[in-house]
């Protein structure tokens, strides 16, 4: 039993916890630059392994475009507690006497702000490198917005439940994949049905309930998970 | 009320038991210190008071009131300034305006530096800026674990100091240290060589 009085709001401490990732993200550009810089040189392969028609390169670039986004989302997010587990932030953040799984969502929000949705925005820009027909371009961006959503906190639930292990790659990677294979699906599908000038919001909207679903219940899966992973 | 009891906490790692049947209860006013040679179970003992540690842990702990622990880590982030790693702790129990902060960060000898980051301090520098916590913080029961190491003399004075001010305003603190009794009658020690299973 315990009588703790918080001093501070919830949204306060949020915003804190928002503003502390935040700053040490723009303060480390290079943790931010990374996903960028692994999705440029990617794409930047395929027209080389695969030859420049491009037709053929156009037809597959919105699976290329997913799945490359859906690697250097694994990249990054599956590593997001690894700093706070080291540096006892995680400890810290435990004796605090607000919800875990709000202070966890503040987290990922920074991330997926610093990676998700920055990701999507460039995406075009690498569409465009790919002969992505036009139509499909504002599609792509929307469709990993709603996309990125998901897979980093799909990405941060598997960081939560392996943080602790030393060698937890491997793990993680079978953990998360198989979570992310609905929302590779949808997106994609969402992309080719805008090329093809089929009915593709009906996609992103499966996408959306995906985001919407994922974002009310994994913060708590993920404050379950770090709970946890601090207890060893 | 006592802020903190424990009644017959008994600690598990892995296939080893360390520690079993310790009793305690601190009442306001009360400074503990955990006495025991490396590896005897002193940080867990901490770890479980807290209510970090639950794997393992047997017997009830009960606490009242909201408590401030300081681990061997020090939750800093290197790449934020001393400032901003006090103003978004983790553990968000501190709403303190920029001058409440600097004012801690120069009890802590540490004025001109509030907006160097983290990264650049030495680890003495580092573990002062994790103590100005103790400047700002409301909680009333303090859990330090070996919160004198990397300090220098005039770091070991402020805390003692500081310590006691905690204990002289009614607060509580339990901290482990391998200097024997450095608060003479004032504190209570808890040797916990008659407590390995």
């Amino acid at each position: 039993m315990s009588h703790d009085v918080p001093s501070v709001s919830l949204i306060a401490a949020f915003a804190g916890q928002f503003a502390r990732h935040a700053k040490a993200l723009i303060n480390s550009p290079a943790d931010v630059a990374n996903p960028l810089l692994f999705f440029f040189m990617v794409v930047t392969l395929f027209p080389l392994g695969l030859g420049p028609d491009p037709e053929r390169l156009s037809s597959m670039a919105p699976g290329i475009l997913w799945v490359v986004a859906l690697l250097a989302s694994l990249m990054v997010s599956g590593k997001l507690f690894a700093s706070d587990f080291e540096d006892g932030s995680l400890e810290q953040l435990m004796l605090s006497p607000y919800p875990l799984a709000i202070l966890a969502l503040a987290e990922v929000a920074a991330h997926w702000f610093a990676t998700g949705a920055l990701l999507a925005l460039i995406a075009p820009v690498f569409g465009v490198m790919l002969g992505l027909p036009s139509e499909g371009l504002l599609v792509l961006t929307l469709s990993l917005l709603l996309g990125s959503v998901c897979l980093t906190l799909i990405g941060a639930l598997g960081s939560a439940l392996t943080v602790s292990i030393r060698r937890g790659g491997l793990l993680l990677s079978l953990l998360i994949i198989p979570l992310n294979v609905p929302v590779l699906i949808f997106g994609t599908t969402a992309v080719y049905e805008a090329v093809v000038g089929g009915n593709w919001v009906s996609w992103l909207a499966l996408l959306g309930g995906l985001a919407l679903g994922s974002l009310a219940l994994l913060p708590i899966a993920i404050g379950a998970a770090l709970r946890v992973s601090v207890d060893t | 009320m006592p802020l903190l009891t424990a009644h017959d906490v008994g600690i598990e790692r892995g296939d080893r038991r360390l520690l079993t049947g310790v009793s305690l209860s601190i009442n306001s006013g009360e400074l503990w210190q955990l006495v025991g040679a490396n590896g005897v179970g002193k940080t867990s003992l901490l770890r479980a008071l807290s209510g970090l540690a639950r794997l393992g842990v047997s017997g009830e702990v009960q606490r009242h009131g909201s408590l401030l622990y300081l681990g061997h880590a020090s939750a800093l982030k290197l790449s934020l300034t001393a400032s901003e790693n006090l103003r978004y702790h983790p553990a968000c129990d501190v709403e303190a305006c920029a001058e409440q902060i600097a004012a801690a960060l120069a009890e802590v000898s540490l004025s001109g530096l509030e907006d160097r980051p983290v990264g650049t301090l030495s680890a003495g520098q580092k573990r002062r800026v994790a103590l100005a916590r103790l400047m700002l913080s409301p909680a009333s029961l303090w859990l330090l674990d070996e919160p004198f190491t990397a300090l220098d003399a005039a770091g070991c004075e402020w805390l003692e100091r500081r310590m006691r001010e905690h204990i002289a305003a009614n607060g509580a603190a339990v901290f482990t240290s391998h200097q024997p009794s450095r608060f003479g009658a004032l504190q209570r020690d808890l040797d916990l060589k008659h407590h390995v299973a």
